[in-house]
């Protein structure tokens, strides 16, 4: 299974010749794939400058763009699905960013990682320090994940913000994590990925 | 002096006159019978004639692109950075035109020509030119050179104008437009800078209301102005404190000295404004910033460049500079969104530089890794109709 397992998820979720918007596209990977198995029509847009290099060399559509000013540029409902992957944690205010994801998105996809992993909540509680992870390998001081959430803390959110959730799945690597996630994701699960709407 | 050129250089040039005796109808209603272009070409076309590149030139800029004229040349090309061997716009993949726009002062017909009506130069009744008349004459310019398509048409600031207009008007002979540091349309302020340095030219005595090469004058001291209004504007604020600071020249302010006090700013462009004013002609000046000012994408699509974009086949790149204040980053995100919301290919980088709208023309390493990686997706789309090219003659 490779890394980025949400990845193939996320195709699953997205129909033939959808309008998809990808939030912080990095090198394009998942909007590269997109176009080959599901002829989207796509843009990511993204802030790091080597990343924005490669998506261009990997024939996607890549804007410049600094997520914590806003979309603003996007109007309203004018993508089918907006998709963020890996990123909310990196964003300054990653609520307004998901309320504009679905103002301009008539689904969105997001994935996180899941702070509320056992092995995370194990690191703080014995060791008393911050996780550093294989996944998020950051000192606390250091880092571009400044808003961790767990799964409950990321529902918890949608049901203030009257966000539907249409669908959910969970990723985890290792065993016994891998075999027992259903059972409790906020406990097990590396990634959580959701398919949401207004 | 030196008799061996950089090897990633396209070395030794030579322009080529290319003349056409068919008439063209001009945007302002008029009809040049017959014209020339200056033009330079660099690398070769491919069987398949689909690896051709068209370099749209900017307001001073000409046909010289890159390389030299001669062992003794100082200066290559005003694209030299990025035309050549290994460089993102690749000779050895790729076929580059680039030729001296119409009106322009460097060969291609314009005021300085002679109109063959009267026997004397046009002077300022050459007929006013708008990007759409560059762009049909290159398309004409094509045709002689059995290019049905090109890979690419790129350029800056009024290039990337012309990549637009291109991409418009001939949507189905363009796959990429590169969009350098450019805008849909000017601002009033542009607009406005543009006319202080048309009126720097036309209050010169020499001037001679445009006719000065039949009185064997030069509006020197005009053009000169113009060019030093248009060069600040072109460098930014940081720029010009780190080159330039407050350095004296000559003078000094100590108390009870009383020399003349000059600062290297104002030689520097004394200095810039002189150079100019000996090999550019003050009517194509004149010219080519109204055509900038004229210059307005979206107008005959109802003023909706959405609209107007809804027309193009091609794939876009966009590319802005921090410090741009002429063609400001801004411009080239409303010429972004408007791709997005006609649904068309783009890419955008905004790349950061200290060195204002010139940074276009400079080197900068961003700069190269954008245009490399977009020009690595001209080039296959060049090679994929090379490819359907082959299989329609095995089909054959």
């Amino acid at each position: 299974m490779s890394i980025r397992t949400d990845l193939d998820i996320i195709q699953q979720w997205i129909a033939p010749k959808s309008r998809v918007l990808d939030l912080a596209c990095g090198d394009g990977t998942l909007l590269k794939n997109l176009k080959q198995h599901k002829q989207v029509e796509s843009y990511g847009l993204e802030i790091d400058p080597d990343k924005i290099t490669h998506a261009i060399a990997n024939g996607v559509n890549v804007v410049e763009t600094n997520l914590d000013q806003g979309l603003s540029q996007f109007p309203d409902n004018s993508f089918d699905v907006v998709v963020m992957t890996q990123a909310l944690q990196v964003m300054r205010y990653p609520h307004l960013v998901l309320e504009e994801m679905l103002r301009i998105g008539k689904e969105c996809i997001v994935t996180f990682p899941n702070f509320g992993n056992w092995r995370a909540r194990t690191s703080l509680l014995l060791h008393g320090r911050m996780p550093v992870t294989k996944q998020l390998a950051y000192q606390w001081y250091d880092t571009p994940n400044i808003h961790f959430c767990t799964v409950n803390d990321f529902e918890a959110l949608c049901d203030e913000q009257k966000i539907r959730l249409i669908h959910k799945e969970f990723v985890a690597e290792r065993i016994p994590d891998k075999q027992i996630k259903g059972i409790w994701p906020n406990l097990f699960s590396d990634t959580a990925i959701y398919l949401l709407s207004k | 002096m030196s008799d061996t050129f950089p090897e990633n250089s396209v070395g030794l040039v030579t322009p080529e006159v290319v003349h056409f005796d068919d008439p063209l109808e001009l945007a302002c209603g008029r009809t040049l019978h017959n014209y020339q272009l200056m033009v330079e070409t660099y690398g070769e076309l491919n069987s398949e004639k689909s690896n051709a590149i068209l370099i749209c030139h900017a307001l001073s800029g000409n046909h010289h692109a890159a390389g030299y004229h001669s062992v003794d040349d100082k200066k290559p090309g005003w694209w030299e950075n990025h035309i050549g061997p290994g460089k993102p716009f690749d000779t050895n993949q790729f076929f580059i035109v680039c030729p001296n726009n119409l009106g322009g002062c460097h060969g291609s017909t314009g005021p300085s020509s002679i109109n063959p009506d009267t026997g004397k130069p046009w002077g300022v009744d050459f007929p006013p030119l708008r990007a759409r008349d560059w762009v049909q004459s290159q398309a004409k310019l094509a045709d002689r050179l059995g290019i049905q398509q090109w890979a690419a048409v790129a350029g800056g600031s009024l290039g990337g104008m012309q990549a637009m207009r291109w991409a418009l008007e001939y949507p189905d002979r363009i796959r990429h437009a590169i969009v350098i540091a450019s805008a849909m349309k000017l601002s009033a302020q542009n607009i406005a800078f543009n006319e202080i340095a048309r009126n720097a030219i036309k209050s010169d005595p020499d001037f001679r209301d445009g006719h000065f090469l039949e009185s064997n004058t030069l509006p020197r001291n005009g053009l000169a102005l113009a060019r030093m209004i248009g060069h600040v504007t072109y460098l930014s604020d940081e720029l010009m404190g780190n080159k330039f600071g407050r350095e004296l020249r000559s003078g000094s302010f100590q108390q009870g000295q009383d020399t003349p006090i000059e600062f290297q700013v104002e030689s520097y462009l004394r200095h810039q404004g002189d150079a100019f004013s000996s090999n550019f002609d003050a009517n194509t000046y004149l010219l080519m910033t109204k055509a900038l000012d004229y210059f307005d994408l979206a107008r005959e699509y109802g003023n909706d460049p959405v609209k107007a974009f809804g027309h193009a086949l091609c794939d876009f790149l966009v590319v802005s500079f921090s410090t741009d204040w002429r063609f400001a980053p801004e411009r080239s995100q409303e010429t972004v969104k408007a791709l997005i919301d006609a649904n068309k290919n783009v890419s955008y980088a905004a790349i950061d530089s200290n060195l204002g709208h010139d940074a276009f023309l400079l080197p900068n390493e961003r700069y190269e890794h954008i245009l490399t990686a977009y020009m690595s997706r001209v080039a296959s789309t060049a090679d994929h109709s090379e490819q359907r090219a082959a299989s329609m003659e095995g089909s054959l």
